[in-house]
């Protein structure tokens, strides 16, 4: 028993565990909580606007040590060869985004703010290079200018996307006014299947819940079904927590997350591993903790899936066929499914096995891990892209790049005819070249299949690294569970 | 912002689509401002403008009868997806003071809130009738919109009240904003800080 908790306390959800430890101030009638922000993740697409807010309030920044800046969504992932002697330099990108990337770099330059600008070899994506610094730890609380900031709930941390004006406050105080959340407890029991995902369950529960579902609530993803993912996979669940709608999504700190962070985390000299250990230890939910909400799947029951429609709600086991608008019924659902397939330019009613497909994107935060490259490579070793199929491979971080060289990853995609380039969020957000022409059907690794995510006019069938692959050696819509290498 | 401009009339505009998400609103490529400014004329881009940048006569923004309106009506879960901010100052810069829906996502509905922009949520029976009252040649009848009292009210028969979270209100009604009540607290935060000692450190991990 917790020294730290009376025994009259009524048991507490992890969520609100780390809820209780942030606040300055409660809540009351009157006003929000005030709630400590422990880590300040910083990118170069949403925080501009802040800091010219603090310039113009005469404001400083509060703990630039709990602030980190990286470049990832604006860049480039090309590199272009420099008069044959082979691949050196990033190409010019677009005025616009190369005056973001200076912003930022002033801004950080001026108020003392880390930075991993492009060509540091720590760089990547902001949820990707979080947990690989060490900084993403059980207890936390984390924020960040992106909704994807659910990833690092992966190691019981609270994490949660906000906008720029929030973006401006935690600079300004480190802090930020927050009502409190319901929670939802997701419990996942048995074992997802040989050729199924982390991303696949994720998938399955975006299906159930639909983009809106999760509105107002933390998940905490419980059950034996979670407790057997990696924390990679974890990060994949967590991660898509906001394509529920969930305001943030965490799983509680195990043996898993501890083997992670040791080779990981430096603490200062004012605390020790074991004291921190401890700490966490007392993170999980307590016995008979009540939530507001409460979802159960069985992980043995999950397929590959993929979506059909124009939000990730719109997923279907990848074997299964398109809704039926006459069994949908009458409705905005009706309509909405309607708009949505003549969108992506698909039948109602039809199987999309078979459905030539013209890009496959492997990347994102979602899934562009060191394990997510391993899977896909697994599928193109001693294989070729499919003639018509652009393939690109766009690693997490320059960290997740070099090890999948030292692995020889990048040959088996170099052989197979797929392009292996430098991280950053490329395709998923479409701002930096990388980006569908228009009618192009993809599938794709990312969190987002809406109307444009991944180029205006282009169409996205989400789906996980071992499908994406499947599709890019067949060059249409596969069940990977039929290709050798994708069953591991 | 002062109490009387928060109580305001207009007609309104109407997008029926449910879960609407803020790539719609206001798609990446716009992003790479490093202003608040000037996203209007981007607000819906690609539901509001034909390949060869025509304007889309089927768009409702597009049609004359919506020149104006400061009230947007659309279906449930409105601006979910990216948290970017860009989307309220885009519906904004486009002339909106208000958005009604039966849903809001989390992140755009404070973005929202810390903008003054007035998320408005009524009932899905509600949103039916406000969506149904608009006439066939697209004319909506007037909406009468009082933050203070909590109530949106069309015509004489059709009223319903609103919740905005209490402080929220405050700061609308009054012109305050969320950051002067956080710096206000930087006594109390720094209290915080000296009673929970701090075991990260991003200058230190990036050194």
């Amino acid at each position: 028993m917790s020294p730290r908790v009376p025994h009259s306390q009524a048991p507490r959800t992890l969520f609100e565990k780390i809820w209780d430890a942030h606040i300055v101030q409660k809540q009351s009638d009157a006003t929000p909580a005030i709630l400590y922000v422990d880590l300040h993740l910083v990118h170069e697409v949403t925080s501009a606007q802040a800091f010219t807010e603090l310039r113009e309030r005469e404001l400083t920044i509060w703990a630039p040590h709990r602030t980190i800046a990286t470049m990832d969504h604006s860049t480039p992932t090309g590199l272009i060869s420099s008069s044959g002697r082979g691949f050196t330099s990033l190409p010019v990108i677009e005025a616009d985004a190369q005056f973001q990337l200076d912003t930022l770099e002033r801004n950080c330059k001026d108020t003392g703010i880390p930075l991993l600008p492009l060509g540091d070899e720590r760089r990547g994506i902001v949820h990707v290079i979080g947990p690989e610094l060490g900084l993403t730890r059980p207890g936390m609380t984390i924020v960040c200018g992106d909704s994807h900031t659910s990833t690092h709930g992966a190691f019981g941390a609270l994490a949660f996307g906000i906008g720029t004006s929030q973006v401006a406050q935690v600079l300004a105080t480190q802090c930020l006014l927050q009502n409190k959340p319901k929670s939802m407890q997701i419990r996942v029991d048995g074992r997802l299947g040989p050729g199924v995902t982390a991303k696949d369950l994720a998938l399955a529960l975006c299906q159930r819940l639909g983009t809106g579902g999760a509105t107002g609530h933390v998940i905490e993803y419980t059950g034996s079904g979670i407790r057997g993912l990696s924390m990679e996979e974890r990060m994949t669940v967590c991660n898509m927590s906001i394509e529920m709608g969930a305001r943030a999504g965490l799983i509680a700190p195990d043996e898993t997350t501890f083997a992670f962070l040791r080779s990981r985390v430096r603490l200062p000299a004012t605390t020790t591993w074991s004291k921190e250990m401890a700490t966490w230890r007392e993170l999980p939910s307590d016995e008979g903790a009540v939530y507001d909400a409460l979802v159960t799947l069985d992980a043995t029951e999950v397929a590959p899936m993929i979506t059909y429609g124009t939000n990730p709600g719109m997923a279907m086991p990848i074997t299964q066929t398109v809704p039926n608008l006459e069994t949908i019924g009458e409705g905005s659902r009706r309509d909405e499914t309607q708009r949505a397939l003549r969108y992506m330019g698909l039948e109602a009613g039809a199987t999309l096995l078979g459905t030539r497909v013209e890009v496959v994107f492997i990347g994102s935060c979602t899934n562009s891990r060191l394990s997510d490259l391993r899977a896909a490579a697994a599928v193109l070793r001693d294989r070729r892209v499919a003639p018509w199929v652009r393939m690109l491979v766009v690693p997490g971080s320059q960290a997740v790049k070099r090890a999948a060289e030292s692995e020889g990853l990048d040959q088996i995609f170099a052989n197979a005819g797929a392009e292996w380039r430098e991280s950053g969020c490329s395709m998923c957000i479409a701002m930096n070249g990388d980006r569908l022409e228009a009618g192009q059907l993809a599938v794709s690794t990312s969190n987002r299949n809406f109307e444009g995510r991944q180029g205006a006019g282009g169409r996205t069938i989400l789906a996980s690294p071992v499908t994406a692959a499947a599709a890019a050696v067949t060059g249409v819509i596969t069940d990977p569970r039929e290709l050798h290498g994708a069953m591991a | 912002m002062s109490r009387s401009e928060w109580k305001f009339e207009s007609r309104y505009v109407v997008i029926s689509r449910e879960n609407i998400d803020t790539d719609q609103i206001i798609p990446a490529r716009f992003l790479t401002t490093t202003s608040r400014n000037g996203l209007g004329p981007h607000a819906f881009h690609d539901w509001r403008y034909a390949k060869d940048g025509s304007l889309n006569p089927e768009f409702p923004l597009n049609r004359r009868e919506a020149a104006g309106t400061r009230v947007l009506v659309a279906g449930s879960n409105f601006g979910c997806g990216s948290s970017r901010e860009h989307a309220v100052w885009a519906l904004l810069d486009a002339g909106f003071k208000s958005i009604v829906s039966s849903q809001f996502a989390d992140i755009f509905r404070s973005n929202a809130l810390n903008n003054g922009l007035l998320p408005v949520q009524v009932s899905r029976e509600m949103l039916a009738t406000l969506m149904s009252a608009v006439s066939a040649d697209s004319v909506s009848p007037t909406v009468r919109i009082d933050l203070e009292a909590g109530t949106l009210r069309v015509a004489e028969d059709i009223e319903t009240s609103f919740v905005i979270p209490p402080f929220a209100r405050y700061c609308m009604l009054n012109g305050m904003d969320e950051m002067q009540f956080l710096v206000s607290s930087l006594p109390k935060i720094t209290r915080y800080e000296s009673s929970h000692p701090c075991t990260v450190d991003t200058v230190d991990a990036t050194r």
